[in-house]
């Protein structure tokens, strides 16, 4: 009858810019999964006796663990006898430096603008390029190391560091905690490791960059960041993958510790290809994520822009467990074609006088869900806690949905927790008045849509605000014609 | 400038505009009358371009070129502005940042260098003096928790920053109290000049009394039924539109 749901219909077409694959001869593991296989990636690190304990007490637990339904998804049953868990890049077994990375891998992450030679580097943000299963390359380590600043890829982490890693590894995720976080336990392969001293500021932003490019293997890293007594950190982390009509399952693990008076802010941009307009191929992104605010005055900042993958299943999480502790998340999350997402969080307030902050963003665009599922759990002893919480949905188009599933747990009277919800319509009324301003139709849904984004966007480091506009852009290409 | 040749407008099965003839020049200001469902609206929302209009017969030619062909947003960089009866909300948009992004696609498309924050500002600033407009509006998202008076001073306002060559104001007046009236009056008064074509679409004379048109047409089942001079509009208020069916027309 009127054109305006059929203008709005023509969003099917979104172009993805990091669908290229990479020809690199890489170094693989047979598929499927069983003791071997954690033995054979474990010995292919060559990793201490205790680690590969760890790994198979965690496959252990997950052979009988269930995959969770519980979540607001619909995805084909995973095969995991199908896929390959291990996948390296044939490289020198040790770079001297930079220059030695693979130039074709070194190409891979200058087409995604993540430069890995620190000359080109910019605005002094520190990179660890994570290239299918493996670290590739950390730049600044030099400069970092001099502040007592430890980065570098987790298996480094387990060579020149295992106490530190032995402290905490699975501190904050225990090996048990969930059949994604089981599985990642027992087959992680890298990820980035970050150690701030006691009462250093770092001086520069640390990023890790993930990029899947074999085809039919998995992601399975781990992060680890621990912030000593009055330490700050501010983190970042990227992911892209190749367009491919399979889908590719990414199970990953970030465990954060903050000490008293520590601060760390972790920002994520993912990127992860989202499949096409029909569903077909895309990331099926499984990630534990959790931070524990163990020391008194302790922050911890989560700040996501989700805009790729296929499925997104993913609540990072504090444990507020030191007095007067901080535990905040921003999160913009958007699912448009054929996409899903069910994300949120968990503030877990353990401590007196903690204080949680959530804001939540989640657009839909397409035939897209979105679901934000969180759990604000305020304990007994958690005298004086509080808890904002704010879960915003902006629907563009009719055919799109947006789920909210809040769960408030309180366990004593002193507590103050508020809830605010709201579910609006990008409206062809709202466009046509922009347009008639002046505006294309597309800068016109940028705008609308960066306004409600606008809580979220400012807790992101500069740059990285300005790249998380232009992606949503991206992502949102061709949604209104 | 503007030249409406027969132009009619379908919704659904319903013939709304069944061919509008309407010439307006450059510097005049035109006063478009009617009852409820006459078409007033509908006649401005296909001169800005409004998707949901489907023009099935006729022509609108604005400085020479084919309006129908263009898209709204180009029409807007052509120099149309349509004042909305009601204007849309853009929670969390400054409204400065929108005004600016507004004014930088009109200049671009006409081979123009973007105003920078500072030029833009001064700018601004001079055309809220004018208006006497509150400038912590400038601030606040666009529309978003507006009062009915300030959302039409916010778009008069838009009118005196873009300047636009022909400004279509829908039933400016719906819901204003006098005063109010008064001060959105005031600014288009400021707004007429020999470069700037008006149309003011209209359902009560109250709001000619202050913007005084050249020329007044009634519009009447989708059609112009009379046209005149000011008088036209104070002959109304007197008789009511029913005068209109009782007389014959005369031109």
């Amino acid at each position: 009858m009127s054109t305006s749901t059929d203008t709005i219909e023509e969003l099917a077409t979104r172009e993805y810019k990091y669908g290229f694959v990479t020809d690199v001869e890489a170094e693989e593991l047979p598929k499927g999964l069983n003791e071997d296989i954690v033995r054979m990636i474990s010995a292919k690190k060559k990793e201490p006796e205790w680690l590969l304990e760890w790994r198979l007490k965690a496959f252990r637990v997950w052979q009988k663990m269930k995959e969770p339904t519980w979540q607001n998804v619909k995805y084909e049953p995973i095969d995991y006898q199908d896929i390959i868990y291990y996948s390296a890049p044939k490289q020198k077994p040790s770079l001297k430096s930079l220059d030695e990375v693979d130039p074709e891998i070194r190409k891979t992450f200058d087409k995604l603008g993540i430069p890995i030679e620190e000359q080109k580097l910019f605005s002094g943000v520190a990179v660890d390029a994570v290239f299918d299963s493996v670290s590739v390359a950390t730049t600044f380590k030099k400069q970092l190391a001099e502040v007592g600043i430890i980065f570098c890829s987790f298996s480094e982490a387990v060579h020149n560091h295992p106490d530190l890693v032995k402290k905490y590894l699975g501190s904050v995720v225990p090996h048990t905690d969930n059949f994604f976080a089981a599985l990642n336990s027992a087959v992680f392969s890298d990820g980035s490791f970050a150690y701030i001293p006691k009462g250093v500021r770092c001086p520069m932003e640390l990023s890790t960059y993930f990029r899947i490019n074999a085809k039919g293997s998995g992601q399975f890293e781990r992060t680890l960041i621990v912030a000593e007594e009055g330490a700050y950190v501010s983190y970042l982390e990227g992911c892209t993958a190749p367009m491919r009509d399979e889908h590719q399952l990414h199970a990953a693990v970030v465990e954060l510790v903050a000490l008293d008076n520590a601060t760390i802010k972790y920002s994520t941009i993912q990127n992860w290809y989202p499949g096409d307009k029909d569903g077909k191929g895309g990331i099926y992104n499984f990630v534990t994520k959790r931070g524990a605010c163990i020391g008194v005055n302790s922050k911890i900042t989560w700040t996501q822009v989700e805009t790729g993958s296929a499925i997104t299943w993913k609540y990072p999480s504090c444990i507020l467990q030191g007095d007067n502790s901080v535990g905040e998340f921003y999160s913009v999350a958007t699912t448009n074609n054929m996409q899903q997402a069910d994300t949120g969080t968990k503030m877990v307030h353990l401590g007196k006088n903690t204080r949680s902050t959530i804001v939540s963003k989640g657009i839909s665009a397409g035939r897209g869900q979105n679901t934000y599922r969180g759990q604000v759990r305020i304990a007994k002893k958690a005298i004086g806690a509080r808890n904002y919480s704010q879960c915003d949905s902006l629907l563009i188009g009719d055919k799109c949905g947006a789920h909210t599933f809040p769960y408030l747990e309180i366990g004593n009277a002193t507590a103050k927790v508020e809830h605010e919800a709201s579910t609006s319509k990008i409206g062809e009324d709202q466009i046509f008045y922009l347009r008639q301003r002046g505006l294309s139709a597309e800068d016109a849904v940028n705008l609308i849509v960066n306004g409600f984004c606008k809580e979220v966007f400012r807790e992101l480091p500069m740059e990285f605000a300005v790249e998380a506009q232009k992606l949503l852009s991206v992502s949102l290409e061709g949604s209104v014609g | 400038m503007l030249d409406i040749k027969d132009l009619q407008v379908r919704a659904g099965t319903k013939d709304i505009l069944r061919g509008i003839n309407l010439k307006v020049g450059i510097g005049e200001v035109h006063a478009i009358m009617g009852p409820n469902g006459s078409g007033k609206s509908t006649l401005a929302r296909a001169i800005a371009g409004h998707p949901e209009i489907e023009v099935v017969g006729g022509s609108i030619t604005y400085t020479g070129k084919d309006l129908l062909e263009m898209a709204p947003e180009d029409r807007a960089r052509e120099g149309v502005f349509m004042a909305f009866q009601y204007p849309v909300e853009i929670p969390g948009v400054n409204n400065a940042y929108f005004l600016k992004a507004a004014i930088n696609a009109k200049r671009k498309h006409h081979g123009l260098p973007e105003l920078d924050a500072m030029e833009f500002m001064a700018l601004v600033r001079e055309k809220a003096n004018i208006l006497h407009l509150d400038p912590t509006l400038l601030n606040r998202p666009v529309n978003e928790g507006f009062s009915g008076g300030e959302k039409k001073r916010n778009e008069i306002f838009q009118m005196a920053v873009l300047e636009p060559k022909l400004a279509v104001l829908d039933e400016t007046d719906s819901g204003l109290d006098i005063d109010a009236l008064k001060a959105v009056a005031e600014g288009v008064n400021a707004m007429r000049s020999p470069e700037r074509a008006i149309i003011v679409v209209t359902h009560y004379q109250r709001l000619l009394n202050y913007i005084v048109p050249d020329f007044v047409h009634v519009l009447q089942d989708g059609r112009i039924v009379r046209s005149g001079g000011k008088e036209l509009a104070v002959h109304l208020e007197e008789k009511g539109y029913g005068w209109l069916e009782a007389e014959p027309q005369l031109m």
